[in-house]
């Protein structure tokens, strides 16, 4: 049951071939017994779920159901979810329960699914390794001394896992791509104000985007339907009509023009991983598609102008957890400037309080222009390298990450190793356009991951490259050894 | 030495709106600590800020009335502090590109003079909630209610074009007199709805260069503003002729105590690390906008002052007076009308019901005296049915509740004589009954007899018990006696 | 590269975060490598950009002024660390 896909679940439903009760259950003993191997599932919400899903067995019994009716979903723990716990995975959250819904929470309940639990990520999503978590690495389900990728770590090995069939993330520089590849699933990263931020616990609030990851690229299209919305409660939110993804995805792509950019091919790239992408780039050409070698000289400058912007916009976005108003609060502080000191240094991890410094750094006077103001100005030129680049091609496509998954503490003590693994995925987010990854080789036993980026709004046609991939490769159907039992 | 003094104002001025100006509470003054403090004013995690139009429309409203450059695109950004009534340990405010560009206000010196005062700029900013240092909770601790954080200010910057506190307090009046006509603020100083903070300098006569400046913050009365200059420009010369130097430092005047302060919390030098905020787009106002919001604008105080003058036939320093204030202003026009006489009615609503209001501290919409019942009081003293003195009279039985001028007078029986016939045989019985006084008179010599008259008009007017028509009754005297020589 | 103690403290006072001695050394270190990698933006030719600030992409939307925002006092405070009569908790504020 657990091999099934989110479309097969949905048809399984309404084909009254299993319930929701059932599928529900079942996914709730998968993770009970498999997931404390891989640490994906932070909480659990086992009797909402089962609640859930006996109402959503009545809505289906009365055949007028919502387009995800009883569907077992898992939340990235960056999602506020009313009178459930929302801990970022931070010990600063770690006692937090918001009295309130994220939209895309709202929006999943409407649609009809139900929340099986909440999944594990690097701590206030600031990371590519999932070792950042306050509650501990998740431990990738292809290889477990090796890392599931990050930030929303938890996400993609509980699909990989099987141990949901969807789930939601966010990416801030990668973070729903990086570890989509490095699982072997596909995960999506829209355009940004294409899904509200509402309620969605903010890292950069110019970069941070919510998406679906699912094992295909049509469940993506679903996902994607029910979490994306216009919401006037997030002002960078765009007016604009949420399109039905699943339309087009048998459209051929035949003629579709695709780029390959020179730079995302360069020094750094694991050979065997070069080797995947570029069999599934001929995959593309024999379905007819048009590869086109482009451009994006500033690649480079991606990484450097993140790693100000980022902790420049988070360094300000952490400072309302003071230990006044919610979460944790230090034991007998003296004074007002010892709450403040002692509850951020024992609420917030290493790699968290780094990156405020550095962004507290960047902003501070005399070096605003040199880090903050150059950062922006790159960003534009980031910008107009698509720019230019989507006035030859329809899409983009490229390796996801430099190389499959590393091992647990392998980057060392240098930040800045890590840091590089986003090099493919950063300048997308500083461009706002959206990204995806799907599985398109093995290097190792390891998935590699195929990037595809699109023009603004123009999640369809990625979703529809994607879907005709999948159609003729079956990277995206494997598993890792010892889930299928 | 002589010393010359250079002052400049920010004005915090509270709109008048119904929301917040990122978030959809109420801003109602008086209300149960924290009931008014939604999940976006308590900075909850995920939460995201939405602008109120009001707060644009009314910040335009402003910069229209003072004749300034209205920014076309504003653009809000933080300010990051920590502090308990902070909530989000940043302040949403506006540095680079605020609402309102340069201006000016006009005002009136105490020499009939005109100065004007350029305005540097206008932005918009939320207000912080208060910190209470004493309450029903256990000791040593600080209480904060955030109930007034996130409602919109403007920040009105003056340029230092003022030289001492006379020009500062009519500076500050008039933008009081600006934001209650326009309706932007309901200027209740006492309960904070404008707050000054003075910067003040001093330098020897002649001197071009500006002394360093200290910055007395939150002062929310004329009065205490008036004192706390002269305090402040008093300690800085006493300082600087000691040999001493001004230290560039926040301090804090006590209107109880009378005595000022350096502000501790604020020494340490602050790095407020301003950059956009992300979480909003920039504000844009479209000329059309602005037009529409210039064909509503209300009359202002100096083009009504204008009117008055013209209109009504008063002098520039009544028709100065009376259009300070808007809701004064409709009353005397009210009156005006009613009773038909401005010049009486000018001398009415400045003098006599001033004064009262004042005394009692009561405003001019909480008088017992309506504008229709004054204007009852001052027909009767125009077609002289009254003296003025009796006038007082009247109006004090007006204000506690006796009934309308016609019928105070009539119960009291307080109509002033004026039939000339009873007026006559009344001097006459005067003149009779007091033979030593017309003998004296006689005798005087001619120049000095006007001093004698006072004496029976004395007599006349306690025999009439003062309801004599005084005017009728010194003709009539001065014709009997004229007939007695 | 590494950054000076003295900058690592004042850096720990704007952001509120106690670090001890025992931590500066390894943050300093950190904190260099990492501005290390963004000072590569030095490089950046960003001569040619024009300033776009003044045409934005897209500009904000405005909400009407209507109070939709009810009290949720109880909620809020039930899982705020310290509060009494009403009011959130803090060591005594001094100005």
């Amino acid at each position: 049951m657990h091999n099934f896909t989110i479309t097969e679940l949905i048809d399984g439903l309404k084909n009254r071939v299993f319930s929701s009760t059932e599928i529900t259950q079942h996914f709730l003993s998968r993770i009970k017994t498999l997931d404390p191997a891989f640490n994906s599932v932070i909480t659990l919400t086992e009797d909402q779920a089962i609640e859930a899903a006996r109402l959503a067995d009545q809505q289906l019994a009365k055949g007028d159901s919502a387009p995800l009716c009883g569907i077992p979903v898992l939340h990235k723990d960056i999602f506020c979810t009313n009178g459930v716990r929302t801990s970022c995975g931070s010990k600063m959250l770690d006692n937090f329960v918001p009295p309130y819904d994220a939209t895309v929470v709202e929006n999943f309940k409407t649609s009809g699914a139900i929340m099986l639990g909440k999944t594990n990520m690097d701590e206030f999503a600031m990371g590519s390794s999932n070792e950042t978590s306050f509650y501990g690495p998740v431990k990738n389900p292809w290889a477990t001394n090796s890392v599931p990728g990050g930030s929303s770590g938890g996400s993609a090995a509980a699909i990989a896992a099987r141990l949901a069939p969807g789930a939601t993330a966010t990416d801030t520089g990668g973070s729903i791509r990086q570890p989509a590849a490095l699982c072997g699933i596909t995960g999506l990263k829209p355009t940004y104000g294409r899904v509200s931020r509402w309620g969605m616990i903010a890292f950069a609030s110019s970069l941070d985007q919510g998406g679906p990851m699912a094992r295909t690229a049509e469940d993506c299209a679903l996902l994607l339907n029910c979490m994306a919305s216009y919401d006037q409660k997030d002002s960078t939110c765009v007016d604009r009509p949420v399109p039905n993804y699943s339309a087009n995805l048998g459209d051929s792509v035949k003629g579709l023009r695709i780029g390959i950019p020179k730079e995302y091919f360069s020094e750094g790239l694991n050979a065997g991983t070069e080797k995947a992408v570029r069999e599934s780039l001929a995959e593309y050409e024999k379905m007819g598609a048009e590869l086109v070698e482009i451009s994006l000289p500033n690649t480079g400058l991606s990484v450097p102008a993140y790693y100000v912007i980022a902790p420049a916009e988070a360094s300000a976005n952490l400072s309302r957890f003071d230990g006044v108003k919610y979460g944790h609060r230090c034991d007998n502080p003296k004074d007002l400037e010892d709450l403040y000191r002692r509850t951020r240094a024992e609420g917030f991890g290493d790699e968290v309080q780094r990156r405020i410094l550095i962004g507290t750094y960047c902003l501070s006077a005399g070096y605003y222009d040199a880090y903050y103001g150059k950062a922006q100005q790159v960003r534009e030129l980031i910008r107009q390298d698509f720019t230019q680049a989507f006035e030859k091609v329809d899409l983009i496509m490229g390796p996801t990450c430099p190389s499959p998954a590393f091992e647990f503490g392998s980057k060392g003590n240098d930040p800045v190793a890590m840091y590089l693994e986003d090099i493919y995925t950063i300048s997308t987010n500083l461009a706002g356009l959206p990204g995806m990854s799907l599985p398109c080789g093995m290097v190792d036993n390891k998935p590699v991951g195929l990037q595809i980026i699109g023009n603004y709004f123009d999640e369809a046609r990625m979703l529809n490259a994607a879907h005709q991939f999948q159609q003729v490769t079956d990277w995206h159907t494997q598993a890792p050894e010892g889930i299928e039992s | 030495m002589n010393w010359e003094t250079v002052i400049g104002l920010e004005v915090h001025v509270q709109l008048a709106t119904k929301t917040k100006i990122f978030s959809a509470a109420s801003t109602a003054f008086g209300a149960e600590p924290n009931t008014q403090a939604c999940a976006i004013d308590l900075a909850m995690p995920g939460t995201l800020p939405v602008v109120n139009q009001q707060a644009i429309d009314y910040a335009v409203m402003f910069g229209l009335a003072i004749d300034a450059e209205i920014g076309k695109t504003s653009v809000f950004e933080r300010k990051n502090y920590f502090y308990p009534d902070l909530p989000k340990g940043y302040q949403t405010t506006q540095l680079e590109q605020p609402v309102v560009g340069p201006g000016t206000v006009d005002i009136q010196l105490d020499n009939g003079d005109t100065k004007s005062v350029r305005i540097h700029h206008a932005h918009l900013e939320e207000d912080a909630g208060k910190s209470l240092h004493e309450g029903d909770f256990r000791s040593g601790v600080s209480g904060i209610d955030l109930n007034r954080a996130g409602t919109p200010l403007i920040e009105i910057v003056s340029e230092p074009d003022m030289s001492n506190a006379q020009e500062a307090v009519a500076f500050a009046k008039k933008l009081h007199s600006i934001v209650t006509s326009l309706g932007i603020c309901d200027g209740e100083m006492s309960q904070g709805s404008m707050r000054f903070d003075v910067n003040i300098s001093v330098r020897p006569q002649g001197e071009e260069k500006l002394g360093t400046r200290t910055e007395t913050k939150n002062l929310n009365s004329f009065k205490f503003m008036e004192d706390a200059i002269h305090l402040e420009v008093e300690r800085q010369i006493d300082v600087l002729e000691d040999g001493g130097e001004i230290k560039q430092e926040t301090r804090l005047y006590n209107g109880e105590t009378k005595v000022a302060r350096s502000m501790r919390s604020k020494e340490e030098a602050n790095d407020y690390r301003y950059f956009p905020c992300p979480d909003l787009l920039p504000v844009v106002i479209s000329d059309e906008h602005v037009e529409q919001l210039r064909s509503k604008l209300p009359e202002l105080p100096d083009a009504k002052q204008q009117r008055f003058i013209e209109q009504y036939d008063l002098s520039e320093y009544d028709a100065g007076v009376l259009s300070t204030h808007a809701a004064i202003a409709n009353y005397f026009e009210k009156t005006a009308t009613h009773s038909k006489n401005a010049k009486l009615t000018a001398n009415w609503v400045s003098g006599e019901l001033s004064a009262r209001l004042n005394t009692e501290s009561l405003s001019i919409g909480q008088s017992p005296v309506s504008a229709e019942q004054l204007a009852g009081l001052i027909v009767r003293i125009a077609d002289n049915s009254i003296s003025s003195k009796m006038a007082k009279q009247v109006f004090d039985g007006i204000w506690n509740g006796e009934g309308d001028a016609d019928q105070i007078i009539e119960k009291r029986g307080l109509k002033q004589v004026s039939d000339s016939g009873a007026l006559e045989s009344m001097v006459a019985e005067v003149l009779a009954s007091n033979q030593a006084m017309v003998d004296d008179y006689i005798n005087t010599d001619p120049d000095k007899r006007k001093k004698k008259l006072g004496g029976f008009m004395g007599q006349i007017m306690k025999a009439s018990k003062g309801q004599a028509n005084p005017q009728q009754v010194s003709q009539i005297l001065a014709k009997k006696l004229a007939e007695l020589l | 590269m590494s950054i000076e103690k003295q900058t690592i403290e004042n850096l720990a006072t704007l952001a509120r975060l106690e670090i001890d001695d025992q931590r500066v050394e390894e943050i300093s270190q950190r904190l260099g490598s990492v501005l290390e990698l963004v000072d590569q933006l030095q490089a950046a030719d960003t001569n040619n950009l024009t300033d776009n600030s003044h045409t934005p992409l897209a500009t904000q939307r405005l909400r009407e002024d209507k109070v939709t925002e009810s009290n949720q006092r109880d909620a809020f405070q039930a899982i705020a660390p310290d509060t009494e009569d009403g009011l959130y908790l803090v060591p005594k504020v001094i100005d």
